[in-house]
């Protein structure tokens, strides 16, 4: 027994510069990133910091993101951000389903703008089958755009601000959503799950006194994030609560291909909008707004000043707003009108046809990318013919927005985290697809 | 016995509220009489229902000032305008069934909501709600009876030591909840408390130093003769005011419980009426500080000679100004955003602790070089101190920075078209 010991003793240990032993693991396919459990690096001891689970059930996780916390006090150490609890197999099921029968589950993306949604996939699907919808419909597309921007930024604010404390402008932010969905209500007869669109233009034309009443709410809208400003911009608690916290270097923010305000906070001006027209936005003038600094009172002011350019393109497109079909003449792709299905044979017939699978769209691979208010949503569609793609890949905003949390949330307090989270304004639903 | 009930009949005759008058008669060397002992077991009664009914009532008029604030309606269904809503809720909070998680340390998880509510309300007993009066002794004496459950003479020393026992509450729910978010919600509490004890604390020194007495009435009195404290002391009004928010862990000082980071903090683990008392704990400690404030610096029941039309007029006085800071509390919670934890610590200690004490300091030379004239000039200098730091802060503020600017660094939008029609 003893010689037992004394020979294992003396055999030569591995020195401490030798490379590690291999585990057996593939390190292709190792799974480290994907890893939810808070580590130690090899020798590295805890102390006296303590595990902190944030979330999925927490009142500012903005649904059910989950945070692995490693804290010192309330100083953050580590920080595993935990993903998935809100998936769905999106992509899958627009597979399964195909083209037409996808898009009343790109409502359930982003859901605090389902009209931006319809329009992104609607775009995306319109590519691949080549065709184009008429001017009318791209004008309210574009419109409805900007309005689901503007509603997505003020649940947004109003969240950011009730994180950090200020309640009263969750509550303004709150009723100024409600003539939104009014507004959605009376073009698209859903409040929430809209499903507008349909390839090839949208389903209901807007009347005037539509037109008119989004006209109108543009037009005072500056007034009222004069208000919300009041309340915060200036406001000392509110400045010190979010300069300098949570900085996104331009670099990283390029690297981690951020995108949205997110990235324009960060002093990238990208665009999709600008950079890359789509629906009718090279007709429109608008500024983008660009921050310096990359914290999240720059991705608070971005946010604020892009409510006021939206407000400003729907004022211009409603203006030039002319007559005309808001379907296109496509009746290979596109249903027929929603009347004559109720009344006409040849109508149903088409419409069944078409949303039961027959349609052949051309083979090809097609990207389509809008700017979302979360950031650019962008679709990567493989068809090999048929109505349903052969592969969809959604580039879900939040989800790549969301990444940047390891790198700056270290080092921060937990108060912190509260207003990186609310800067980054991330939407679950979009995340988790 | 007769000579006692007597004097009761003739307090009758010529007193507003004889029967209470009456019974505050003491013996002739000065000690307690039977009768004295039942009125002051009324009026202790009388106080602690009337604080328990103020902090119920609390918690209706936060949800409907908030709900007008944020053109909301609130509960408006129980009773006028809602006004049974917190009666509802008792109730309600009386079914609950009382869950004591298995993780706890049961002693204390259920005596900390009890520490909590009992210091914020013995607070009151040295608080003077209206003006004193004479009453004679049985031997012919007067004695000076103030209205007030006791007449310490060491009034703001016993307040200062009793709100302190309040944070104990908090520190031990949080730790004997055995849960991550309240020990955070707890030690911030300790931390918070601790630290804005101090400069509480030293903002009182100043009235003492200047009154020279550590009783209420005596305060009251000395502002009834040479105006308001905080016409003399406006930054220790100021601050104590602050530190007033920050004790009750009220916006924008509710670091224990900011439920947006710590889900509800030290209470996380609460439930039933166990919550309820941490809930009425800080309603009460509100309306504690608010009396205290409007005793120590706003003249107690006093307003420019009113309260002489009688002592009815001394409780009204007494009950708009405490109910002025009330609304306070409610307003200032609906607007502004919360500090961090660490920003709220270097207010107190490096902010707020070093002002408190040039405060004391330069109040204590005054009277040391005993000149009235400096007295009056310190108030003043220290007025145009503040609104030269307002205006230095407010004119940092304004340089707002434009997010359209076309900043050095900036990589503009439309940046990106050349290479699309290249690509």
């Amino acid at each position: 027994m003893s010689t037992d010991q004394t020979t294992r003793d003396a055999t030569p240990e591995a020195t401490p510069d030798a490379p590690p032993a291999p585990t057996g693991e593939n390190p292709e396919f190792s799974t480290a990133p994907f890893d939810t459990d808070i580590r130690l690096d090899a020798g590295e001891d805890p102390g006296e910091r303590m595990v902190l689970n944030m979330g999925p059930q927490h009142p500012s996780t903005h649904g059910v993101l989950r945070l692995l916390l490693e804290v010192d006090g309330e100083r953050v150490h580590r920080v595993v951000p935990d993903v998935g609890y809100l998936h769905r197999g999106k992509e899958k099921i627009g597979e399964t389903l195909g083209y037409h029968r996808y898009i009343p589950y790109t409502d359930r993306l982003d859901y605090l703008a389902p009209l931006a949604n319809n329009c992104s996939a609607t775009w995306a699907f319109e590519k691949v089958c080549g065709i184009q919808a008429p001017q009318r419909a791209q004008a309210i597309r574009t419109v409805c755009c900007e309005l689901a921007r503007i509603s997505a930024h003020l649940l947004g604010l109003g969240a950011y601000g009730m994180d950090i404390g200020a309640m009263t402008v969750f509550l303004y932010t709150f009723s100024e959503r409600e003539n939104l969905y009014n507004f959605f209500e009376h073009l698209t007869g859903a409040r929430f799950t809209t499903t507008y669109t349909r390839i090839g233009g949208v389903a209901r034309d807007a009347d005037d006194e539509w037109l008119r009443g989004v006209r109108d709410f543009c037009d005072g809208f500056g007034k009222k994030v004069d208000t919300w400003e009041n309340l915060l911009t200036n406001n000392r608690i509110w400045r010190i609560r979010n300069e300098g916290v949570g900085v996104i270097p331009r670099d990283m923010a390029i690297s981690y291909g951020l995108t949205g305000p997110v990235l324009r906070g960060s002093g990238v001006g990208y665009d999709v909008r600008k950079d890359r027209p789509y629906g009718l936005y090279a007709d429109v003038d608008f500024d983008v707004p660009v921050g310096q600094h990359g914290d999240c009172y720059d991705r608070y002011l971005v946010r604020i000043e892009e409510m006021r350019q939206s407000a400003r393109i729907c004022v211009q497109i409603i203006d030039k707003m002319t007559p005309g079909p808001i379907l296109a003449d496509e009746p290979k792709f596109v249903l027929p009108d929603k009347q004559g299905v109720m009344t006409g044979m040849e109508q149903l017939i088409h419409q069944f046809m078409l949303i039961t699978g027959e349609m052949d769209t051309p083979k090809g691979e097609v990207h389509s990318h809008s700017e979302n208010p979360k950031g650019e949503a962008g679709y990567i569609i493989r068809s090999e013919g048929g109505a349903a793609p052969w592969r969809m890949k959604y580039r879900a905003p939040s989800f790549v927005n969301l990444q940047v949390l390891k790198d700056i949330v270290p080092g921060h307090l937990l108060a912190d985290i509260v207003a990186i989270l609310g800067s980054i304004d991330f939407v679950m639903g979009e995340c988790d697809k | 016995m007769i000579h006692a009930l007597a004097n009761l009949g003739l307090g009758m005759l010529h007193q507003p509220i004889a029967f209470l008058f009456g019974f505050f008669d003491r013996a002739g060397d000065g000690s307690a009489t039977f009768g004295w002992v039942i009125g002051k077991i009324l009026l202790v009664l009388l106080v602690t229902h009337v604080i328990l009914i103020l902090a119920a009532l609390m918690v209706w008029a936060e949800r409907r000032v908030s709900a007008w604030m944020q053109g909301r309606l609130g509960p408006n269904r129980v009773g006028p305008e809602g006004l049974l809503q917190p009666l509802a809720d008792l109730g309600k909070f009386m079914f609950k069934e009382d869950v004591i998680p298995g993780h706890v340390h049961k002693v204390m998880y259920t005596i900390a909501p009890l520490i909590t509510v009992i210091p914020a309300m013995i607070t009151f007993a040295v608080i003077p709600f209206t003006g004193s009066f004479e009453t004679s002794g049985a031997t012919g004496d007067t004695f000076i009876q103030s209205w007030q459950i006791a007449d310490l003479n060491i009034g703001v020393l016993y307040i200062l030591s009793v709100t302190g026992l309040g944070v104990y509450g908090l520190t031990l729910g949080g730790w004997a909840s055995n849960s991550k978010y309240s020990l955070l919600g707890g030690v911030r509490a300790s931390a918070q408390m601790i630290s804005y004890e101090l400069s509480l604390g030293l903002a009182v020194v100043p009235v003492v130093l200047i009154v020279s007495s550590l009783n209420l009435g005596d305060v009251i009195a000395w502002q009834a003769d040479n105006g308001w404290m905080a016409f003399h002391q406006p930054l220790a009004a100021f601050i104590f005011m602050i530190a007033v928010y920050a004790e009750t862990n009220r916006l924008p000082f509710d670091m224990p419980e900011a439920e947006t980071e710590l889900v509800a903090g030290y209470h996380t683990e609460y439930s039933s009426m166990k919550f309820a008392l941490f809930f009425m704990g800080e309603y009460t400690a509100m309306t504690v500080g608010s009396a205290l404030l409007v005793t120590l610096f706003l003249g107690g029941w006093t307003f420019f000679g009113l309260e002489q039309l009688g002592w009815a007029m001394g409780v009204l006085i007494f009950s708009a100004k405490v109910l002025f800071f009330l609304f306070a509390f409610i307003w200032v919670r609906w607007t502004i955003p919360r500090f961090r934890y660490d920003q709220l610590m270097w207010l107190g200690w490096g902010i707020f602790l070093p002002l408190t004490l040039v405060n004391v300091l330069l109040t204590a030379g005054a009277l040391a070089m005993d000149q009235a004239w400096i007295m009056w000039i310190l108030p003043l200098v220290l007025i145009a101190s503040i609104l030269i730091a307002a205006w230095i802060g407010w004119k940092r503020d304004e340089k707002k920075f434009q997010p359209l600017s076309d900043a050095p660094g900036v990589i503009p939008a439309g940046a990106a078209t050349g290479e699309e029609a290249s690509a």
